[in-house]
């Protein structure tokens, strides 16, 4: 939004003002909840609240114990290294399963595009208990529940629709004259694909996997129910964590995934604009 | 139809139909021979089949029925990466994430060339093209004629034998377009190159090709040079497609070897070259170009036929003086004569006479 021009009536520069204070509200009430739970994760004492010391700043009142306590606790260590394992392979499976889909979608001739679109898709939509306990007695028939492919199985397929709204999005403004052009000049639908395609669609595969990614990461009802305690994740071991014993160890938990989640954005963020600048899509 | 002149049929369309709902066909028997080193240009009104002929050349639609052969080897069932054919897009499709030489390189990465001899061959297309500076550049940071020429130089990179271009023309000002036109032309006779050229501009197919096939409604309307197809129109479409023309309705009563009478629909009577009529009693469209009327008595050539017209409209074009009649009831008849110091310039109101040669005058289908 620019300056407001001299000739802007005064119901104009009333909205004008009033556009910036929305704006902000809605900041507020997205990021504030986020906020608080980062200096209550230095707290000194085992609770939820801020304690007197902390209030008045005291720098008794704060610790990195729960910090500590998530480095060294053995619980919490395997689910961490649970979720390393489950989500960058799950992703992996989102990112390739859901790329071909959108590519086979967006051709003209496929026959009945928008309900295989919907079936694909339906993970988002469909209440995650319902697919939870459809996927419970579906992989426990072929054995796959309680397992890390289990697992792994069920966070693809939670990942798979967001990875096919990108790319399909990126498609959208692909021009089909390229793949053409390329076939014209010799190379092989595969030598296409990777030489003149993905490349072009590669920010939307990358902001794809990156909602796979943390798809997985954050997902606690699925894995409750497909996985069994050898695939305790870190959000499983959050939710325990809650109910079992109230520690602010979830706090520090909780901030780290904030701060992952902060990394993560902005690499990709800064990709993707180095992408659209070899795609010549805007200045170098 | 006019045979081309060299027949060696280096791309033979025999047959061809091509339709895409199964229902209709695009393509409507299609017959069509261009020689080697020949450039034909295939040119119509939108829809009427041209693009989607050449789509078939380059493999990216198949033909319904009919052989498509190239270097006398039928291509139907050749997929497009493997026929070896350079082609211009429309919107030229250069690799936006690639520079300019990295466009280039492309067709010659996937032949497997070494390193050595894609920079010499990609040095020499840019050079072909006076883009020799631009190789590190990026498509996004070049015109619109920059990006026409890389377009024309990675087509003819990898020395394909036919190039085939899709209305390249299309985006580019009336100057620079001009430009290419003669640029093209030059480069396909200097490299001997095969070169089907797909247009809706007539004035860019009379300049540039060696042969021009007229499309329209699925069909060629007629295949001929340039000369041949302006001054020879074979049907009344390609009559009125070409160029402007002057067309007055009436009915054959008479044949006379290579004269026929037509009496107009005003009860005018004059002599034409039959071209498509064949019996006495048949409607016809009579086409006269307008720069064949000549309305000077001095000028009138001997045997001309002459019949009475009045001015309805003078507009001074600078080299040409373009003048609206009204003959035998058709007062969209248009005469052109030259700015010469002692031409006469018309004024609306003027009744005058105007004539033209029997062979000038052509008794079409109507």
């Amino acid at each position: 939004m620019s300056k407001l021009p001299p000739y802007a009536t005064t119901g104009q520069r009333v909205w004008y003002y009033a556009f910036r204070v929305i704006c902000g509200l809605i900041f507020f009430f997205l990021i504030a909840p986020i906020v608080v739970v980062i200096p209550l994760s230095f707290n000194a004492q085992d609770f939820f609240t801020f304690t007197p010391e902390m209030l008045r700043l005291d720098p008794d009142g704060y610790s990195l114990k729960h910090y500590r306590d998530f480095l060294t606790s053995p619980d919490w260590q395997q689910a961490l290294w649970n979720s390393v394992t489950i989500a960058p392979v799950a992703t992996l499976l989102s990112v390739g399963f859901g790329t071909l889909a959108a590519i086979g979608l967006s051709q003209p001739h496929v026959p009945f595009r928008r309900a295989i679109m919907a079936i694909l898709i339906s993970p988002m939509i469909v209440p995650l208990i319902i697919s939870a306990t459809g996927m419970f007695f579906f992989y426990a028939r072929f054995g796959l529940q309680g397992t890390y492919i289990g697992v792994v199985l069920a966070h693809a397929a939670l990942g798979i629709p967001f990875v096919i709204i990108t790319v399909t999005a990126t498609l959208v403004g692909f021009d089909r004259s390229l793949t053409r052009a390329a076939a014209n000049m010799g190379a092989d639908p595969v030598t296409t694909f990777f030489r003149v395609q993905m490349p072009l669609i590669l920010p939307g595969v990358i902001s794809g996997g990156l909602f796979a990614f943390i798809t997985s990461f954050d997902e606690v009802v699925v894995v409750l129910f497909v996985g069994s305690a050898g695939q305790k994740t870190l959000p499983w071991q959050m939710f325990l964590g809650l109910r079992e014993q109230i520690s602010p160890t979830i706090l520090a938990v909780a901030t780290i995934l904030v701060a992952i989640s902060i990394v993560l954005l902005t690499t990709v963020e800064l990709l993707r604009r180095r992408s659209e600048r070899l795609r010549g899509l805007s200045p170098g | 139809m006019a045979e081309t002149a060299s027949n060696d049929g280096f791309v033979v369309f025999d047959r061809v139909q091509k339709s895409y709902d199964g229902v209709n066909l695009v393509v409507k028997d299609l017959n069509l021979s261009v020689g080697r080193g020949e450039f034909l240009t295939m040119l119509g009104p939108s829809g009427s089949g041209k693009t989607t002929c050449l789509m078939m050349l380059a493999g990216f639609e198949t033909a319904t029925h009919g052989d498509i052969l190239l270097g006398g080897n039928p291509i139907n069932n050749i997929p497009p990466h493997k026929r070896g054919i350079g082609m211009v897009f429309q919107n030229y499709a250069l690799f936006p994430h690639m520079t300019v030489a990295e466009n280039l390189a492309f067709p010659l990465e996937v032949r497997k060339m070494g390193k050595s001899v894609r920079e010499e061959k990609v040095k020499r297309a840019l050079d072909m093209v006076q883009m020799g500076e631009f190789g590190g550049r990026r498509p996004a940071q070049l015109s619109g004629g920059q990006q026409q020429r890389i377009a024309l130089a990675r087509a003819l990179v990898f020395e394909p034998e036919l190039v085939l271009m899709d209305e390249p023309l299309g985006a580019l000002d009336k100057q620079l377009r001009e430009h290419m036109q003669f640029e093209i032309t030059r480069l396909a006779h200097e490299l001997g190159i095969t070169t089907v050229y797909v247009t809706h501009d007539q004035t860019e197919a009379l300049t540039m090709s060696d042969n021009v096939a007229v499309f329209d409604d699925g069909r060629i309307q007629q295949l001929a040079p340039p000369a041949d197809l302006y001054e020879k129109p074979e049907n009344s479409f390609v009559a009125q497609f070409i160029g402007e023309n002057n067309t007055l309705e009436g009915v054959v009563t008479e044949m006379k070897g290579d004269i026929c009478t037509v009496q107009l629909d005003d009860g005018e009577i004059l002599d034409a070259t039959p071209v498509n009529v064949s019996k006495v009693g048949e409607r016809t469209k009579v086409s006269i170009r307008p720069e064949r009327v000549e309305f000077s008595k001095d000028r009138l050539q001997e045997g001309a036929h002459l019949l009475k017209a009045e001015v309805k409209e003078f507009i001074y074009m600078g080299d040409v003086f373009r003048t609206r009649l009204k003959v035998a009831g058709n007062d969209e008849f248009v005469i052109k004569s030259r700015n010469a110091p002692d031409q006469v310039r018309l004024e609306p109101g003027n009744q005058i006479e105007i004539g033209w040669l029997p062979e000038d005058c052509r008794a079409l289908d109507a």
